[in-house]
């Protein structure tokens, strides 16, 4: 069974009913790495959104199923404790609210919807080192507030600490290697890498083959205009590269 | 005659009695109502000196002449409430000995479940509760050995009532010269009609070791409708005061107005942390405490410190503005509050920086949380005078809104008579954002916890500031507080 089903997934931004997604299809399997490559504003976001439950987004059509379930019933928090992970585009900072607090929160309820004990503070902290060692960062940093002050780098490496300690079923990663240096993109591939397992999947969101020389996509999909258009191995991330998005467009038109 | 002269004017004083004085000695609850008789009944019961009996009856007059002038009767903006029929009240009700139930069972269980979580002792439950208790042997030495110690350094922590006795020169000299009983009007009903209250000295050159709780004090008879405290530090001494509880706290009296007066005399530092949480009534607000203090600290020597942190989660309304003076030269004055308010309360708080002495220097921190329908005042003022060169405040006022139908409001007053004075004000409101709840459910944290943890990180700040474990206590609070109060 396949760990996420997009059928002919319609969205648009609440407010303003502004159409953005028209008609997304996409199936992902368990263990594999999805990529999504496309130009700005051509909805890549309002999809990693839609699919975390983002209130501001209406579907009008289509449906997600994930792990078989139907994953746009589920409130975002349900959605979160079932197993799904998204990476921020863009972090926000919770003003005085310490990364361990928050995350001992966040892994506690996780674990509680498993049907885990809590877990001890001793053991709680060593977790949280063990897996800040995974990006390099410094235990120091567990004392901050979140995301406040952050870095641009260090607010993404700090995205795949919480994927890291949150152990997710289907990670999405908006645009996780923006903003980060040559070695700190290395780092975060090597985290999401090692986190690579039979059981979990990932959606990469990105604008640069550079990320997927680190961490290799199973299948890239172009996303033009709220629909994916285009899907292929690796191999398309470097034509895209290369020739930038215009002749798919021209294709898309012809087609 | 071997009557000494204090007895003989005791006598002279207690014979006004036959006169309009009717009342029971025996009875554990005056009459109602505000007069001369019930100020002699007070201290009659309290068998006090003819100085402390001669004190309240000038309060006493002060407050009555304010009470029949409608219009110095004190009215606040902010603050909306039914003026008060202080005839209508009775001020005096003996230290209830006896206990309200005979077990546990007996409680509302909703107080019990608020204890349970809070982590309260089931020992210290059934005393706050008013549930009879066995002597336990445990507190009773610990008690002992906590006052040994406190009496080998010198430092005198008792009851108001017992410094009045045995430590009478120390009261005499000190009270009401931070507030004055013409002070405003519930200063002078408190300095009428108080009960009890705290009394704390530290000897010159003395740092207390532990900090000094009311609630280890020594015959405590719970905490009264009208308690005074009396704090001295000597000469570089050093003291952390805790008052008040986050067990909540109902009474059946509405009207609390306590009174606390601080002296730091030369380099010495006093820390005042109090979390308040009496009962805020129903959700119409109705039988809620309304709770009108006077908090004052006097930075009489040079170089002397004194800082109040507050949290303050209960009452109806609350009309409280912990304040400084800062006399001595390079004296330091402090005002860290988180104020929380949620239902129909009403609260009204904020501080008074007084700078005279040279190189004062004051900070203001101020957090308000509103949720409901609740409202939410800071009110504050810096005064610098004339010969307060180089004095310096920092005032930063930050509200936080749950909801849209609640208010936060700032009445930042500012009076600078002294040009080299240097004073910055700063302020923010911010409510709870949506981006800010999707990110902590993106991470499996539901809407109320992600409130919760929000909120609590913007009081963090002055959370922070309390001694250890009061601010666990506090954090529990203030979480347990929040819980349904949003949306
Ligand atoms: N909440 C919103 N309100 C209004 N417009 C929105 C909202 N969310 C998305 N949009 C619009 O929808 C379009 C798609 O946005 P989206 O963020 O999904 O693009 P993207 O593919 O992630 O772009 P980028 O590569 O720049 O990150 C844009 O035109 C954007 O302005
Ligand atoms: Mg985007």
């Amino acid at each position: 069974m396949a760990l996420l089903d997009i059928k002919n997934l319609h969205a648009r931004v609440e407010e303003t009913g502004m159409n953005i997604l028209k008609g997304v299809n996409l199936t992902i399997n368990p263990g594999e790495v999805h990529a999504i490559m496309g130009p700005n504003g051509s909805g890549k976001s309002t999809l990693a959104s839609v699919l975390a439950g983002r209130e501001d987004y209406e579907v009008t059509e289509g449906e997600v199923l994930y792990k078989g379930q139907d994953l746009l019933e589920m409130e975002p928090d349900e959605r979160a404790r079932e197993g799904v992970f998204l990476a921020f585009q863009y972090p926000v900072a919770l003003p005085g609210v310490s990364m361990s607090n928050f995350l001992k929160q966040a892994v506690n309820s996780m674990r509680e919807h498993r049907g885990l004990d809590e877990l001890s503070a001793g053991d709680f902290l060593k977790l949280m080192r063990e897996k800040a060692q995974l990006v390099h960062l410094d235990p120091s940093f567990l004392r901050r507030a979140v995301n406040e002050g952050f870095s641009g780098g260090e607010k993404k490496r700090n995205e795949i600490f919480q994927m890291a300690m949150l152990d997710p079923t289907l990670a999405i990663l908006d645009e996780t290697d923006s903003g980060l240096d040559i070695d700190a993109l290395r780092i975060v591939a090597d985290g999401v890498n090692k986190m690579r397992a039979p059981d979990r999947a990932f959606l990469v969101i990105t604008h640069y083959q550079r990320l997927l020389d680190y961490i290799v996509p199973d299948i890239v999909h172009v996303m033009v205009d709220g629909r994916i258009v285009k899907s292929g191995d690796k191999t398309l991330a470097l034509e895209l590269e290369e020739k930038g998005y215009d002749w798919i467009r021209e294709e898309t038109v012809a087609a | 005659m071997s009557q000494t002269g204090t007895d003989y004017l005791h006598a002279v004083a207690a014979s006004d009695y036959k006169y309009g004085f009717v009342t029971d000695i025996e009875a554990d609850t005056a009459p109602k109502g505000f007069n001369e008789d019930v100020i002699r009944l007070i201290s009659a019961k309290k068998e006090e000196p003819e100085w402390m009996l001669a004190w309240r009856l000038k309060a006493f007059r002060y407050a009555l002449s304010l009470i029949e002038d409608k219009s110095r009767y004190p009215r606040w903006a902010h603050l909306t409430y039914p003026d008060i029929d202080f005839q209508d009240i009775s001020y005096y009700s003996a230290p209830n000995k006896k206990p309200k139930y005979e077990s546990l069972d007996e409680v509302d269980p909703k107080l019990l479940e608020t204890f349970e979580r809070l982590g309260i002792s089931l020992e210290e439950q059934k005393r706050l509760a008013g549930v009879a208790v066995d002597v336990v042997m445990d507190s009773v030495s610990v008690h002992t050995t906590f006052k040994e110690q406190l009496a080998e350094l010198g430092i005198i922590f008792c009851s108001f009532g017992e410094a009045v006795q045995n430590h009478p020169e120390l009261v005499q000299k000190y009270m009401g010269s931070v507030v004055p009983y013409t002070d405003n009007f519930y200063a002078a009903l408190n300095s009428a009609v108080f009960s009890d209250g705290s009394f704390c000295y530290i000897p010159k050159g003395v740092r207390c070791p532990m900090e000094l709780s009311t609630y280890f004090r020594i015959n405590q008879a719970g905490t009264g409708q009208f308690e005074r405290t009396l704090i001295i530090a000597e000469e570089g001494s050093y003291v952390s005061y805790l008052e008040g509880c986050t067990a909540p706290m109902r009474d059946e009296n509405q009207l609390h107005a306590a009174v606390v007066e601080i002296i730091a005399h030369k380099d010495a530092e006093v820390k005042y942390s109090t979390i308040q949480n009496w009962y805020p009534g129903d959700a119409e607000g109705r039988g809620g405490v309304y709770n009108f203090v006077t908090k004052r600290g006097l930075c009489e020597g040079d170089g002397s410190k004194i800082s109040w942190t507050q949290l303050e989660t209960g009452s109806a309304i609350t009309w409280k503005y912990p304040s400084v003076i800062l006399k001595g030269d390079h004296s330091v004055g402090e005002f860290y509050s988180v104020a929380f308010t949620k239902g129909r309360q009403q609260a009204d708080t904020g501080t008074k920086m007084i700078h005279i002495g040279k190189h004062t220097k004051s900070t203001i921190i101020s957090k308000g949380i509103s949720a409901g329908q609740s409202q939410n005042s800071y009110r504050g003022l810096v005064k610098i005078n004339k010969n307060a060169h180089h004095a310096r405040n920092f005032s930063q006022c930050d509200s936080m809104l749950l909801g849209d139908r609640c208010g936060a409001h700032t009445f930042p007053y500012i009076e600078i008579n002294n040009h080299t004075a240097q004073v910055e004000h700063e302020a923010t409101t911010t409510k709870v954002g949506e981006d800010q709840i999707f990110y902590c459910n993106q991470r499996g944290i539901s809407e109320e916890d992600a409130i919760k943890l929000i909120v609590s990180g913007f009081a963090q700040e002055i959370l922070a500031k309390l001694p250890m474990e009061f601010a666990v206590e506090a954090r529990k609070l203030l979480s347990i507080e929040l819980e349904g109060s949003v949306g």
